[in-house]
């Protein structure tokens, strides 16, 4: 550990020394920053875990009108079964006939099978200080059982191919009073927003893999853990739009062509970010 | 000859290549209408102000079912129809105070959710251009502006034609990823003077 602490310091000095301060600066400075991701990554001292705990908890504790858990409902795999559930999803589900990400599916099964009134929880959609978040615990507890596992969504049935169509289509949308789209940001190689390093999602490969399978994300600035729903949120925020509703089909679109860009990405969640 | 006639050839070819890849992208992509419910589905409780500026125009419309990759007989009528948007100032001077401008470049705030609904937006320039050489945080998307007038010898045409991108980028590329600053009121036509005066003044650190 030490020594490879002093090798990443002297890495760093020799970066410094070699011309152009601002650029090399920067390459040890984003080395350093994977330094820290990996040195974090561990599960022992990642925040996320914790999310994922109280979201076992909430999977199996009975609410609603019908004081049921969630445990028998079908995240797309057969009642109950979350392994590799979260790799395929967003999918078609014929008994609400839509195509869902985890979090809309989560709400259905909350009104559908424990009868509860989702107002509250939809209330604290992102968790604050001194404010749990239901649904950030249980993607997390969820799609941490997608570990190790490829992403791999359906796209078989028409409204599963028509979600990921949309989804290509709003990725080019522009708007806003900055006529910005997500692919003003996330269409081209090896870009970036001052420091920030931009990946990618045009078309299909690593980026849109590596980040595919680094959501959901504890995030070190915000003190919380995150879902794409928050992601893409902030993303909209960012672009000059609108408020995004809360799980509606904008946000599964864009997930779907992203899914779809990042097929054989491999999941590792949840993940920390700055 | 027979090399002129092969390297026409090619560049023929080329051209139909990208026409051919501009026409497949909006042949594939889905009907409006269905792209549209979408769109009410997630902002149709947004405040009316707030849904008319992703209300897409004539030229975010080309741009959209081409994804930016504008054939061009159909960049050439966007930046005339931008072009024609332009509101040069009355005083016909286009330089500020660098002084100001170089703040608006480094200030990102405005236009956000987020933001207070008063919020006197920036331009944000830093988020993807190089300027001033001593800022070393700065974003890619943009090419670097570093020595922007020295490089242009402070010619007063390259002066307006920086007036022009600034007010509306399109008036100069079809489908440009720039805002297009004055013509969405985002800046000021002040600002966009300081601005262009960051980029020009002599004393401005740009050109130092």
């Amino acid at each position: 550990m030490r020594k490879t602490v002093i090798r990443s310091a002297a890495a760093a000095i020799l970066v410094l020394c070699a011309g152009s301060f601002g650029i090399h600066a920067q390459d040890a400075s984003e080395k350093e920053i994977e330094r820290y991701r990996e040195m974090i990554s561990d599960p022992m001292s990642n925040p996320g875990y914790l999310a994922v705990d109280r979201g076992e908890a909430l999977w199996g504790e009975a609410r609603g009108t019908k004081n049921v858990s969630l445990e028998t409902c079908n995240l797309g795999l057969g009642a109950g079964k979350l392994e590799g559930a979260f790799a395929q999803l967003p999918r078609y589900f014929a008994d609400a006939d839509k195509v869902m990400d985890l979090e809309q599916r989560l709400l259905w099964c909350m009104q559908n099978i424990q009868g509860l009134d989702t107002k509250d929880v939809i209330a604290r959609r992102f968790s604050g200080p001194g404010r749990a978040s239901d649904m950030e615990d249980l993607v997390a507890y969820i799609a941490n059982k997608s570990n190790g596992m490829k992403i791999d969504i359906p796209l078989s049935h028409p409204k599963e191919q028509e979600m990921a169509a949309v989804g290509e289509a709003l990725f080019y949308r522009r708007g806003g009073v900055n006529d910005f789209s997500c692919a003003t940001c996330h269409a081209d190689e090896g870009k970036r927003i001052r420091l920030q390093g931009l990946p990618n999602f045009s078309k299909p490969g690593k980026p849109a893999q590596e980040t595919m399978g680094g959501w959901p994300t504890y995030r070190v600035s915000q003190g919380a853990l995150r879902t794409m729903q928050h992601r893409l949120w902030d993303c909209f925020r960012q672009q000059r739009w609108p408020v995004p509703e809360y799980g509606s089909d904008v946000l599964t679109a864009l997930t779907s062509f992203l899914q779809k860009q990042a097929v054989a990405g491999e999941l590792n969640v949840p993940s920390i970010k700055r | 000859m027979k090399r002129v006639l092969t390297l026409a050839a090619l560049v023929l070819a080329a051209g139909s290549f990208t026409s051919a890849a501009s026409a497949q992208i909006a042949a594939k992509a889905p009907d409006p209408a269905l792209v549209d419910a979408y769109m009410k589905s997630t902002f149709g409780k947004a405040p009316a102000e707030w849904q008319a500026r992703i209300e897409p125009d004539e030229t975010l419309k080309t741009c959209n079912a081409y994804h930016n990759e504008v054939p061009s007989a159909e960049a050439d009528k966007i930046t005339a129809r931008e072009l024609a948007r332009v509101v040069y100032p009355g005083d016909g001077k286009f330089l500020g105070n660098w002084k100001e401008g170089a703040k608006i470049a480094n200030n990102g705030r405005g236009g956000q959710f987020s933001d207070p609904p008063d919020t006197v937006a920036g331009g944000n320039c830093y988020a993807c251009h190089q300027m001033e050489q001593k800022e070393v945080s700065y974003g890619t998307l943009g090419p670097s502006l570093t020595n922007y007038g020295k490089d242009r010898k402070y010619d007063p045409q390259e002066i307006k034609n920086a007036f022009t991108k600034v007010y509306d980028s399109q008036a100069v590329f079809a489908c440009s990823n720039m805002p297009r600053f004055g013509v969405n009121k985002v800046l000021s036509e002040q600002q966009i003077k300081d601005i262009v005066a960051f980029l020009f003044d002599p004393e401005s650190p740009i050109n130092k």
